[in-house]
């Protein structure tokens, strides 16, 4: 549990440089673009250009792969494949340092664009409605690629700041006074 | 002041664990001028030490060496290594307890003759009375500022609290309160009121939940007679040539091993660790264990029948704004045979944050109609149910296979539901669920029991030495300088939450430990 907590806590950093770079220019760094992720030699970006993440070992297409999936399997509309690359990036971290881990997310990424190819559709990525997607994850439920990939979302994912505040959540209170008044009892609509 | 006692003093009473069982004992043993030595497993913190974040207060706090699990319970496929959710700390559980403070009742100390013999449980009746303890609940009660008894006023209802009231009152339900917690509602023993922080689990920042941690343990070292050792494991508990445990082997902060000598030794580990360590204390004179010439050590282990109802609403409720544990509803705290099962159960509110619901809520889940709940938490309300397991001899801590850290083997939690136990659960789940749905909720969420907050049973009272493994005073039949101060105690569990009712018998038990010494017989 330790580990997994200080490699969620870990998550977000700050990209330095990429996630600066305008559209345009990542646009031109970029060699393809995956969904609504941009993907270039190294790093994986947001369409929109306000972020990006730097890879160490995984390859932009297998990350990306890991975003979509992320959110496939705990899927938020409101929230940003930012928090989906958050979530995921401790697997490139450990990648970095584990080949047999590195090697089992590749073999894990092959196997849903396998099974994508087989519904007709040229990879995951590629798989439109997430209702064929969800059915590729579960055809893969018991495998130790998705059980990684899903235990290491439930704190990955879910113990993010940025998580707490779009599902309503406001974390730490004592250094605000708790919520004695603020808010503590202030139902109104029974 | 605090006392530091030589490891060869062997006059000195030891007690293993400083939670609400051992913490307390300490004290009030302490008080009498009686000489102890705390050892605990666990480091100290204190409230300026405690984080309003889950997951690193459960790094700080929580029990995580070894343990294994096996049986039908979902908790042994979901956290196969953490069958329970308890602390290893000074002020042991006692440190994230929610501060509910219930007696239990009248007939729960007489369950065999209440209930009847069941197929498959061990039902005994306690060989203590509630007219016998009532007095010592009365100075518990004290000790810990349960609000709602001696003149205390309750706390204020949270939004969690609201909604379950407005429930109550449509299901017809006349019990409903914001509870009689250890917690205070105005200041009081040198201790803050609450704040409304909402983070009881973690550690109380305001120091206004009772927790031996920082009331019962400064308490007893102010008087000089106690020595608390922290980050202090015990191994093992020795015995001479006669048979009477002579002291505790344990591993400091170091990572030395030591043997302090003793009068007596108290088990207060909870109720894994405590028989384990008895078990772990096998001899040539004592091969299956220490205290253990029943059989009866480790078995019949209890964790309350548990589960949750989460709902959700149109609109926001804000459930983990303040106190955790809100408000209660003892109406299906009864025994009726009529719903089915026997025993009751209570309902209580109940929230966790985000971080501790996506593991909880339904472990191993996902997919959209999981995103979807954690979508709704804002608009979440909460209860925790709890009531009556029974005792099932097969349910118990052994020795595992694998071993701890230090080499020791480490414990097995085996445990499967009883009939009775799912059915209670079953009506449990059910009146949740229409409490919410009586208020408007869009979705209700019956959520399994998480690792085991309660334990209890592994040690058990009984009249006869046969039966179980120490009298009514956590005596053993056995070994009569060896008592059992925590949870492990209980013959059965009851409905309620089992924390003042150990305190209560540690009160008691430090009065017949002190009349014991004085007349020599230990
Ligand atoms: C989240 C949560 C909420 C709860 N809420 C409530 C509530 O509202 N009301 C209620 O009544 N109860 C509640 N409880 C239960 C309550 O905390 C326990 O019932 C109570 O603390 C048990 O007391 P104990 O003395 O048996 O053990 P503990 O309080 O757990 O103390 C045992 C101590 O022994 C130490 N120890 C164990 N093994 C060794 C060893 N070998 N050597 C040295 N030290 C050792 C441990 O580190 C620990 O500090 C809650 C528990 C949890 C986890
Ligand atoms: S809600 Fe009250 S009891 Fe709970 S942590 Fe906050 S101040 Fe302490």
């Amino acid at each position: 549990m330790k580990a997994e907590n200080e490699q969620a806590l870990n998550f977000i950093k700050p990209h330095t440089g990429l996630a600066k770079m305008t559209r345009r220019e990542l646009l031109k760094r970029s060699a393809a673009i995956g969904g609504s992720l941009i993907v270039g030699t190294g790093f994986i970006a947001g369409s929109s250009a306000s972020w990006a993440m730097e890879l160490k070992s995984l390859s932009p297409d297998t990350m990306a792969t890991l975003v979509q999936m992320a959110r496939d399997i705990y899927p938020h509309d409101s929230m940003g494949d930012e928090i989906y690359a958050a979530a995921v990036k401790g697997h490139d971290d450990k990648a970095a340092e584990d080949a047999d881990f590195k090697a089992m997310l590749e073999a894990g990424v092959e196997s849903l664009n396998a099974a994508a190819k087989q519904m007709g559709h040229a990879s995951y990525l590629d798989t439109g409605w997430e209702a064929e997607r969800t059915e590729i994850l579960k055809s893969i439920e018991s495998d130790t690629f998705f059980q990684t990939m899903r235990g290491g979302l439930v704190v990955g994912l879910y113990n993010q700041e940025a998580v707490w505040a779009a599902l309503g959540y406001e974390g730490s209170s004592y250094e605000k006074g708790g919520y004695l008044n603020r808010g503590f009892d202030d139902i109104k609509w029974l | 002041m605090t006392a530091p006692f030589d490891v060869n003093d062997d006059s000195v009473v030891v007690i293993i664990g400083t939670g609400a069982g051992g913490g307390t004992l300490a004290n009030e043993l302490a008080q009498k001028g009686i000489d102890v030595v705390a050892l605990e497993a666990g480091g100290r913190h204190l409230p300026k030490d405690y984080i309003n974040n889950e997951w690193p207060s459960f790094s700080q706090l929580a029990w995580t060496d070894m343990r294994t699990t096996s049986g039908s319970w979902r908790v042994a496929k979901d956290f196969p290594n953490l069958p329970a959710w308890i602390v290893k700390a000074v002020g042991g559980s006692t440190v994230h307890w929610a501060g509910a403070s219930l007696r239990l009742q009248d007939h729960e100390f007489r369950a065999l003759s209440t209930y009847g013999a069941l197929e498959g449980a061990n039902l005994l009746d306690w060989p203590v009375t509630l007219a016998e303890l009532e007095p010592y609940y009365d100075k518990a009660e004290k000790k810990m500022g349960v609000t709602r008894t001696n003149g205390i006023p309750g706390l204020p209802g949270n939004n969690n609290f609201k909604v379950m009231k407005a429930g109550a009152d449509k299901m017809g339900y006349k019990e409903c309160h914001t509870g009689r917690m250890a917690i205070n509602s105005e200041p009081r023993d040198d201790r803050a009121s609450c704040q409304q922080l909402g983070f009881c689990f973690q550690g109380c920042k305001m120091g206004a939940k009772w927790s031996t941690a920082y009331s019962d343990i400064p308490k007893g070292e102010a008087t000089g007679h106690l020595e608390v050792r922290e980050n202090s494991l015990v191994l093992k508990i020795e015995h001479n040539a006669d048979g009477k445990v002579d002291g505790v082997v344990y591993q400091d902060k170091d990572g030395n091993q030591v043997k302090q000598k003793a009068r007596a030794v108290c088990v207060a580990g909870n109720s894994i660790e405590s028989p384990r360590m008895l078990l772990n204390s096998a001899s040539s004179m004592f091969p299956d264990g220490l205290a253990n010439s029943s059989g009866q050590v480790g078995k019949n282990y209890m964790r309350h029948m548990t589960g949750s109802v989460y709902a959700a609403f149109e609109k926001p409720v804000h459930m983990y704004r303040g106190t955790t544990m809100a408000g209660i509803i003892t109406d299906e705290g009864r025994h009726d045979p009529s719903r089915g099962f026997v025993g009751g159960y209570e309902m209580e509110t109940l929230s966790i944050g985000i971080p501790f619901m996506a593991a909880f809520l339904n472990p191993g889940g996902w997919g959209r109609e999981f995103a979807s709940a954690m979508d709704n938490y804002q608009n979440m309300a909460g209860m925790w149910l709890v009531g009556e397991d029974m005792p099932q001899e097969s349910n118990a801590i052994t020795l595992s296979e694998e071993k701890d850290h230090t080499g020791m083997p480490a414990a097995n939690v085996h445990f499967d539901d009883h009939p009775n136990d799912i059915a209670m659960r079953n009506h449990a789940y059910k009146q949740g669920m229409a409490l919410y749905d009586s208020v408007g909720a869009t979705q209700t969420y019956p959520t399994p029991p998480y690792p085991s907050t309660h334990n209890l049973g592994t040690l058990r009272m009984s009249e006869k030495a046969s039966d179980g493994v120490v009298n009514g005073f956590g005596q053993s039949h056995d070994i009569n300088n060896l008592f059992v101060s925590d949870g492990s105690q209980f013959t059965t569990g009851g409905a309620e939450n089992p924390t003042l009712t150990i305190v209560t018998l540690a009160i008691r038990q430090a009065d017949y430990i002190a009349k014991q010494m004085s007349e020599k017989s230990i």
